[in-house]
């Protein structure tokens, strides 16, 4: 079944950065992309578990900050040849972050 | 409407008769089916992937965006697993039913696995500790699980299995190869090469070789324990990779009604027995009886089958390949073609052992041709060979000379006299021809070429060879790559200009770079043009803290496992007791896993985790020393004329004050200094970005373009000056003479040859420009602006700025409720 979820609110997340929030155990980066529109992406690295939210974004990829792997924050497939990662439907609502899971 | 094109396989074959297909402007609707879960890789390199040579970001070929760019539609993960050759459809794994009106099969191998009893677990595929080695899911798969184990046994010494026991040496303490036959390689080499094999692998590289070992079973109830062979004989070990063989993955197609022996069998156009529309090529084809392991075949059939299907070249047939090999393990050279040893009377033999260099040399000749050839131990005449032996060249009357390099030093292949149709690529099957007409048609770049034509793109050795063909077909009008001159990727303009139009259009955020210059924005370019904003904007910089990289967020240097280093400023490596003990104290309080003396001469706390950095940069109270940012770092000093009997020059305090003075201050690449008190050097002056030397008479050395990192450089002496204030102010203006024009991250080893040492001189200490005023007052207006990143510590300046992004500590939980 489908849960939504308030993370908390939009300025948590500063423009054109991302931010971890533990969901259920989960670790899930959401990042707040400067066209104003969200990503929830797992936050973990499937590479060597580096932490993405401290990537660099622009309106289409995550960059992770230790090795430079690249993963589409849309679709979670990687672009430099790694596994994807998961991506979660994300949402806002009244300037509160809305995660389903 | 266009005819519907299905490929099954998106593999070596596969992918690469879809490029040839569409350079030949074929118009398709491509579909594309693989079994693997990613685009297209080069399964050739698996093998320096599990020997840490290559990592696998560099073994793709096609990532995702190639066939969305191309509009080819592919189904990742998707196995057909019917053909319905009436109705013209085929059937997946997920269900799906996919039309086509034309068929190309290309499903590749499997790996072999003999009838070992205990190979499988019942119902659950493989047991556990066994591999195989086909794809890339195997070879992490078989990475990760090595690096926890000990032991592994190889099975098969064949080519793959001395790539696989090879890479995993890199990954745990011992391997063994098994192989069934008497001598490895069997199937190449005949038995003296293959002993001679044998003694090097076993001597040079470490790794134990059973031969005449047939393995009847793996033992283990849970997990792999050892290997039990014929002879009754025990290996233990908690590894096993089977390595012993390939069998062509034609069964979809047998069910499906096509003829299948071995392979899938082909006619001379590459298409399936009495079919008109369905194509085969790689590994799963079977060629007037031949089913190739390797790829240099695949070329010329995917070029023949492009040819047929886009009607290009109706008379286009495929003849059957001669295939050469080479081992791919560095130290071992082995490369061989075609017979192992003579095999009628007439066949004339031509061998040479020298075993205790590991060395065996043979070549077989038949009617004057060269149809065998073998080398072990010296690979210096290979490609020679592998030439000869593939167009069947004229040989020396010397025979000696096929193997050994007579009189002189052997001549740099004279590019022009190359044959169109020779390969200069072997991995990717690129010929001279296709080089040249890739140069005619425009592309006057070697970058340009080689990702034009993917030469060079595999095992990278015949690079130079490229190199020399692309500037003879430009006849010397070889051009730098465009692409290589910008700034950054996602602003086409080299520095200066993009610089002027910064100043045009007065941008001083990188969003509104993008939004004026650069179209959508781009993350992989942020970080370069937020460097150069705030130098040429100083203060009135509109910083946007999503352009910076994670260390210049949080003022560290992120670690692997996600936490940060601390390193305060030590001016000059110059300390006092009571900095140190401060510096202790923190350390203490904290429990910081490591305190460590940097090579940069002052105290590195590492291990800290993000949120704990204000509180620490609080207690230690220093300034940050900015060993994180692309920034100007540290000047290195020596104890010199104050304390040394031979320094004729205070270079500590100079190294001091040069830091107090450039300290903070950003630029393209790290700038990192040294003072030493006199030519014997002790502070590495020679090797750095800018460094001083005091010399008798009280004059200073002033050298720039130094390196001793990656890259290591004698720096050129750019003047010699009389006093340690011109140091200061020659520092200055080189330094800002860098910053304005080196590219991104071009660090002064690489900018000072580039513009040239006279060059610089001329501008920073001869004026000839007349910018040096300039120059300076732009560099006093950033030293005036700097401010010390850690006092950013009361008050976050972004929400959640030092908040943890994974879980070093428990983070703040959201409730869940269904
Ligand atoms: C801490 C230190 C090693 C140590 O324990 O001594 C160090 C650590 C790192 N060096 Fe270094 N370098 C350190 C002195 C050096 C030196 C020696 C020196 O500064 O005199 C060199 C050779 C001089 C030079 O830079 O040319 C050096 C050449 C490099 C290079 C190669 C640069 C090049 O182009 O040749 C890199 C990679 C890079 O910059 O891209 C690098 C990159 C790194 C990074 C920053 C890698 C990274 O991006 O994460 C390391 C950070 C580790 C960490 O987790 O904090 N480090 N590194 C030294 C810090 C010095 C300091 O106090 O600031
Ligand atoms: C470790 C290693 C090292 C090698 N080194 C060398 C070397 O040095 N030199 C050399 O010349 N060759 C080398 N080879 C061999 C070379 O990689 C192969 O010859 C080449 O990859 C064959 O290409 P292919 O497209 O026919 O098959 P593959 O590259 O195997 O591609 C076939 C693809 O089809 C997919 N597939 C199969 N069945 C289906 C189906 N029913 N539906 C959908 N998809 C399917 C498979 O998953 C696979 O992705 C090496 C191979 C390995 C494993
Ligand atoms: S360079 Fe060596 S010898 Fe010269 S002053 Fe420094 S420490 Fe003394
Ligand atoms: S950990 Fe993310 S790229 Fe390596």
């Amino acid at each position: 079944m489908r849960t939504s979820v308030i993370l908390g609110s939009l300025h948590d997340i500063p423009l054109g950065e991302g931010r971890t929030f533990a969901v259920d155990g989960a670790m899930i980066a959401v990042f707040r992309l400067r066209d104003g529109s969200l990503r929830a992406l797992s936050a973990v690295c499937p590479h060597k578990g580096g932490p993405l939210a401290d990537g660099q974004i622009d309106l289409k990829q995550v960059v992770c900050p230790l090795h430079l792997n690249a993963w589409d924050l849309t679709t979670g497939c990687s672009l430099s040849g790694q596994p994807p990662v998961t991506v979660y439907p994300v949402r806002v609502d009244n300037d509160s972050i809305i995660l389903d899971v | 409407m266009k005819q519907r094109l299905v490929v099954i396989g998106n593999g070596m074959a596969g992918a690469r008769t879809v490029e040839e297909i569409l350079s030949r402007g074929g118009e398709f609707d491509i579909t594309m089916f693989g079994d693997e879960p990613y685009g297209n890789y080069n399964r050739i390199m698996l093998s320096n992937v599990l020997a840490g040579i290559e990592d696998e970001s560099g073994i793709f070929l096609n990532d995702l965006s190639w066939y969305a760019e191309n509009g080819i539609t592919l189904h990742t993960g998707v196995r057909i697993e019917r053909i319905d050759r009436h109705a013209r459809m085929v059937y997946g794994s997920d269900g799906s039913a996919t039309g086509y009106d034309k068929l190309i099969i290309a499903t590749g191998s499997s790996a072999f696995v003999p009838p070992i009893k205990g190979a499988h677990v019942p119902g659950r595929g493989y047991h556990q500790g066994v591999f195989v080695f086909r794809t890339l899911d195997d070879t992490r798969a078989m990475i990760r699980y090595a690096r926890e184990h000990e032991r592994a046994v190889v099975i098969g010494g064949g080519l793959l299995g001395l790539e696989a026991a090879r890479g995993l040496q890199n990954h745990l303490g011992h391997v063994t190869l098994v192989h069934a036959a008497g001598h490895l390689m069997n199937a190449q080499l005949n038995v003296q090469a293959g002993k001679t094999l044998q003694a090097t692998v076993e001597q040079k590289l470490g790794i134990e070789v059973v031969v005449d070992g047939m393995t009847t079973e793996i033992l283990g109830k849970h997990a792999v324990t050892g290997v039990k062979l014929g002879d009754g004989r025990i290996i233990d070990c908690d590894v096993v990779v089977m390595a012993a063989g390939i069998r062509p993955n034609s069964a979809v197609a047998a069910d499906s009604g096509l003829v299948v022996e071995r392979g899938i069998v082909v006619d001379d156009r590459m298409r399936a027995v009495d079919e008109d529309d369905i194509y085969v090529v790689g590994e799963c084809a079977q060629h007037r009886d031949q089913v190739y392991g390797l790829v240099a075949p695949l070329w010329e059939q995917a070029r023949v089958l492009a040819d047929q299907i886009t009607g290009t070249d109706p008379g286009a047939a495929y003849h059957g390949s001669q295939v050469a090999t080479k081992l791919k393990v560095a130290g071992v050279d082995v490369a061989s073609m075609g017979l192992r040893g003579p095999e009628s009377a007439d066949d004339e033999l031509i061998e040479f052992a020298e075993p205790k260099r590991g060395i065996y040399k043979n070549v077989v000749i038949r009617d004057g041709r060269l149809v065998g050839a073998t080398l072990i131990g010296d690979n210096g005449k290979a490609t020679a060979l592998i030439k000869a032996f593939e167009k069947g060249l004229p040989l020396p009357a010397n025979r000696s000379e096929l193997l050994f390099d007579l009189g002189g030093p052997a001549a740099e292949e004279n590019v022009a006299e190359m044959p169109d149709d020779e390969q200069v690529c072997n991995c990717n099957g690129v010929s001279k021809g296709a080089l040249k007409s890739c140069v005619d048609g425009g592309c006057k770049t070697v970058s340009g070429v080689m990702d034009a034509t993917r030469a060079g793109k595999g095992c990278g050795t015949c690079k130079p060879l490229v190199q020399r063909i692309v500037e003879w077909a430009a006849g010397g009008a070889v051009e730098e790559d465009p692409a290589a001159s910008y700034y950054v990727p996602g602003v086409p303009m080299p520095k200066s200009e993009l610089m002027a139009a910064i100043r045009q259009y007065e941008l001083k955020s990188v969003s509104a770079v993008f939004g004026k210059l650069g179209g959508d924005e781009d993350a992989k370019s942020k970080m370069g043009l937020a460097s150069l904003l705030k130098m040429m904007w100083g203060a009135s910089y509109v910083d946007e803290r999503d352009a910076r990289f994670i260390n210049d967020r949080v003022h560290g240097n992120i670690q692997r496992d996600g936490t940060f280093s601390v390193v305060p400023q030590m001016k000059g490596g110059v300390t006092t007791p009571s900095d140190l003990k401060r510096i202790a104290e923190v350390a203490e309080r904290h429990g910081v896993p490591m305190v460590k003396l940097t090579g940069g001469q002052r105290i590195d706390l590492l291990g800290i985790p993000k949120e704990k950095l204000p509180q620490i940069w609080a207690e230690l109270d220093m300034p940050s020393g900015y060993a994180y940012a692309k920034s100007f770092r540290t000047v290195k000093t020596c104890v010199g004329s104050d304390f040394c009997r031979f320094g004729v020059g205070d270079s500590t305090a100079l190294g001091i004050a040069l830091e107090e003075r450039y300290q903070g201050v950003e630029g393209p690449g790290k700038m990192k200094l040294a003072v030493t008190g006199c030519p014997r050097n002790c502070a590495e002056a020679y090797v750095k970005d800018l460094g001083v030397v005091a010399i008798d008479g009280g004059k200073w050395e002033i050298y720039v373009g130094g390196a001793a990192g990656a890259h290591v450089r004698k720096g050129d002496l750019l003047t010699t000056v009389g006093s340690a204030d011109e140091v200061i102010t020659l520092t200055g203006r080189f330094l800002q003479y860098y910053r304005e024009s080196a590219n991104w991250l071009e660090r002064t080893y690489a900018w000072v040859p580039r513009v040239g040492i006279d060059r610089i001189r001329a501008v920073v200490v001869d004026d000839s420009d007349g910018i040096a005023a300039d120059l300076d007052a732009r560099m006093d207006e950033t030293v005036a602006a700097y401010v010390d990143p850690w006092k950013e510590r009361a008050e976050p300046a972004t929400p959640g700025q030092f908040r943890t992004s994974l879980p070093l500590t428990v983070l703040p939980q959201v409730p869940v409720r269904a």
